[in-house]
């Protein structure tokens, strides 16, 4: 069980908790079980989001493995210059 | 093939020296190809009709005249772009800045365009296309389009972020709230509580190149764009949707690139050049004037922002929050969010909470403008410590030392921090001869701290040897700052060959698979990443083709210093071949040689500056003069310390201009007021002292070579360290950029009479 953390208008697609339990090994099984859990995350998916795992912040990998008891924020997805 | 990323602490040979620039001679011999330096045969002039005004309705667009006028081939109309993506709003919103449909969302909005012969008829044209507006209340001040009476920008955008989902539109097109820990409790906890307001007005990149295209669309279906851009792929990728095009029959071509900043992320009148040529059936190149590009491109946004910081009387932070209000021009964005996500970046806090406010008036679009955002936020936060330390009577560098963030800390916007640079940044600061000089009268020292994310993303890249044995590396991240050297570096430390043997090409469209911008810092990072894995492939090839050629198991083959070595008891009498007698060989021994890399480069490693500054202000004309200025910023790992010294020179020398002098002004009507580097005044060579730069070294853990991204952090402190400067200087605090002279005045007026 991953203990995940929101921030920003992530939140808010998730009813306003701000931590959420949920079953997942890797980051693509982590936005499925989201998104059918929430589905206004939907949204937020399709524009793109961003999961810090340990301090580390995956954009594109959906095949990376989260390990067991990892510190996972989900973040928006960010834009540079 | 998966590759493993992690810092290995390699030695090097090559990486880390100041070769020569590869673009250097074309550069300064004008031999070099920008985005007007296209041409085609047949070529059309392509130009722009933009609104007058601030918000009107566009009732009629009447053409005939112009369709009428001898050498007009094409005129163009939102008739001409049809909404193809219907439901996505992203990219109804970019069609929709490209060219006007109901309505001008802003000075300068694009309404028509012609392709004509020559540029005189195409400017007769223009003339003769004859719109009826209905005006309609404008804001532009963000402040103002909070208020509950504003005009209301686009009816369809309702608050994201709040809890229930408002039922009415709003110009408040997101919340963001992000922090942790019980800020009202930590407030109380401290001894010393400062609350202040700053404004920042908005700025432009400046980049001295304006927007230039060439496009060829035929009624095949089938085009080529020659273009100046950050990411010509994402380029094809946006157009293509816009038009109906299938992706693979659109090429695009990056021209060399006259600075981009940011600015050059999104497409403004290229799709409609596509437009143009495809209605004209000939190529059209459309070059902005620099009015349009004030007007039409992506400046970045003016803020409003209120900052409360408490701590206790040794100097411990026990709380801070702030609340940021970022105009994005008509269109929904997220820098208001990436000001609440960077402002407390750089500190270490059990209680902060940061709200931001993403709202639209009617300037226009606003785009990236190097670690977008993240400036303004510093301008208000360390603004704030620095009034918190002077109140404590602590050193503003202690103060700010005693509170940095470092390895473990839990970032103000969520991950905790791995390995990080802003406690050895502000240790350098402390220690810097700088920091000691003395001031005479007049003038003041500021520093600040800055902080920026830095990513990574999508890159492919091919590297082939050529029958001499000379190395081309074939990249799709466009050279903005200096990567094809850094990335030449790269291949030839792969490789063990001389820097002079690989010759890097930023490739068209057709050539690579998909690489993403170069924007957050990210070029050198991701690509350097996969050059690394594209020679070490190409290695496992020249290994291979070794053996065949000395008649030995490749198990027996080690690559040592550019040559192929067989190793082992029995091999020890064959002498290593080097890369050219294989290459020479490659023919008959399996073909070409090449190695290939394709990768999602995650792990950026977040980037943190510290940089100091001296001023001085004449108290008649609040006139400011730089007099000294130091960056101190984390690379990671320079690969090529001069352009890395080029990217912390030219972040702060945008900073300095951001901060005394460059705004966007705009009239009661709402039309801006100084659309030309006259009236907007970027700073020159004159303007600025040489700018000291010292690089720290922190690897990245998730890089081989330990790179972090370089570009942005450095027009992150500028601002605040001035502020802090200027503040010391006249002893009044400023809280509204640009400190311009009539501003300085003003304040030092209001002080004089308090």
């Amino acid at each position: 069980m991953l203990r995940v953390s929101l921030s920003g208008s992530l939140r808010s697609a998730a009813g306003g908790a701000e931590n959420i339990d949920i079953e997942a090994q890797s980051i693509r099984e982590l936005l499925n079980r989201l998104v059918d859990r929430y589905p206004l995350m939907r949204k937020h998916l399709d524009e793109g989001i961003a999961v810090s795992i340990d301090g580390e912040i995956y954009r594109d990998n959906w095949a990376k493995i989260i390990p067991e008891g990892a510190e996972v924020f989900l973040l928006p997805r960010i834009q540079g210059g | 093939m998966a590759h493993d990323t992690s810092y290995t602490d390699q030695k090097f040979n090559v990486v880390g020296t100041r070769v020569k620039r590869p673009d250097g001679v074309d550069k300064v011999t004008g031999r070099a190809r920008y985005g007007a330096d296209a041409s085609a045969p047949g070529q059309l002039v392509g130009l722009i009709l933009r609104s007058p005004h601030a918000h009107a309705r566009i009732k009629k667009i009447d053409t005939a005249r112009a369709e009428k006028l001898k050498g007009v081939k094409a005129v163009v109309t939102s008739a001409d772009m049809p909404d193809l993506n219907v439901g996505n709003r992203d990219l109804f919103a970019v069609l929709e800045n490209c060219m006007a449909r109901d309505r001008a969302l802003y000075d300068g909005h694009a309404v028509a365009a012609v392709a004509a012969v020559d540029m005189n008829t195409a400017k007769q044209a223009l003339k003769l296309i004859k719109v009826s507006y209905e005006k309609l209340p404008h804001v532009t001040d963000v402040d103002e389009a909070m208020k509950p009476d504003a005009p209301i920008i686009q009816d369809w955008v309702f608050t994201v972020g709040v809890e229930p989902t408002p039922k009415k539109p709003s110009n408040v097109s997101m919340r963001s709230e992000f922090g942790h820990g019980d800020v009202e409790a930590g407030f109380a906890q401290a001894d010393v509580v400062i609350e202040k307001s700053y404004k920042t007005e908005q700025t432009h990149q400046g980049y001295i190149e304006p927007h230039a295209c060439l496009a060829s669309l035929g009624p095949d279906g089938q085009g080529e764009l020659w273009v100046t851009t950050q990411g010509h792929f994402v380029f094809r990728n946006t157009c293509a949707a816009l038009l109906g095009l299938e992706v693979s029959r659109l090429k695009v071509t990056s021209s060399e690139i006259g600075g981009g900043f940011g600015g050059k992320t999104h497409v403004w009148m290229e799709p409609v050049a596509l437009v143009l040529s495809r209605k004209a059936n000939r190529p059209v190149k459309v070059v902005m004037s620099r009015d349009e590009v004030f007007r039409a491109s992506g400046p970045t946004c003016s803020t409003s922002i209120d900052v409360k910081i408490g701590a206790t009387r040794d100097g411990k932070i026990t709380a801070a929050s702030a609340e940021l209000r970022y105009q994005d021009g008509p269109y929904p964005a997220i820098w208001g969010m990436l000001g609440a996500m960077t402002s407390y970046a750089c500190y270490d806090l059990k209680n902060v909470k940061t709200v931001g406010y993403d709202v639209l008036v009617n300037r226009p679009k606003v785009a990236a403008y190097r670690a977008p955002s993240a400036p303004m936020a510093a301008f208000a936060v360390e603004s704030t410590v620095d009034l918190v330390a002077a109140e404590l009577g602590m050193d503003p560098v202690d103060f700010r030392i005693l509170n940095a963030a470092k390895e473990g800390t839990r970032a103000s916007y969520g991950p905790t921090y791995g390995p990080i640079g802003i406690g050895p940044t502000l240790e350098a600061v402390k220690n810097h001869p700088h920091m000691r000089a003395k001031l005479k009268k007049n003038q003041g020292r500021g520093m600040a701290c800055g902080f920026w994310f830095n990513f990574g993303g999508q890159t492919c890249t091919d590297l082939n040897v050529g029958i001499d044995g000379s190395v081309t590396l074939t990249v799709g991240t466009i050279d903005v700052g200096g990567s094809r050297a850094a990335l030449g570096l790269i291949a030839a430390e792969e490789l063990g060959i001389p820097y002079d043997m690989v010759k890097t090409n930023v490739a068209d469209t057709a050539s690579l698979g998909h690489n993403d911008m170069t924007e957050g810092s990210r070029g050198t990072f991701s690509s350097g990443m996969a050059a690394i894995f594209a020679a070490r492939e190409t290695i496992e090839v020249l290994r291979q083709r070794a053996a065949v050629m000395l008649d030995v198991p490749v198990e027996a083959i080690e690559w040592k210093e550019g040559q192929a070595v067989a190793t082992g008891l029995e091999h020890s009498n064959l002498a290593p071949l080097t890369l050219k007698e294989i290459a020479a060989k490659s023919p008959t021994t399996g073909g070409p040689i090449a190695g290939h890399n394709e990768v999602v480069a995650d792990n950026a490693g977040v980037s943190f500056a510290s940089h100091i500054c001296d001023v001085e202000v004449d108290p008649e004309t609040g006139a400011t003069r730089v007099i000294r200025y130091t960056v101190v910023q984390d690379a990671g790992k320079a690969i090529h310390p001069d352009y890395v010294e080029g990217q912390f020179q030219g972040g702060a020398a945008q900073g300095i201009g951001w901060a005394l002098n460059e705004e966007y002004i705009y009239g009661k009507d709402g039309c801006l007021q100084n659309a030309g580097f006259l009236d907007y005044r970027i700073p020159v060579c004159s303007d600025l002292p040489f700018i000291d730069t010292q690089i720290l070294e922190i690897p990245n853990p998730n890089h081989p070579y330990g790179v972090r991204g370089v570009g942005e952090t450095s027009i992150v402190p500028p601002l605040a360290a001035i502020g802090n400067a200027v503040s010391n200087a006249v002893g009044v605090r400023l809280n509204h950029v640009p400190m311009s002279p009539p501003r300085i005045l003003k304040a030092l007026e209001e002080a004089a009479n308090s």
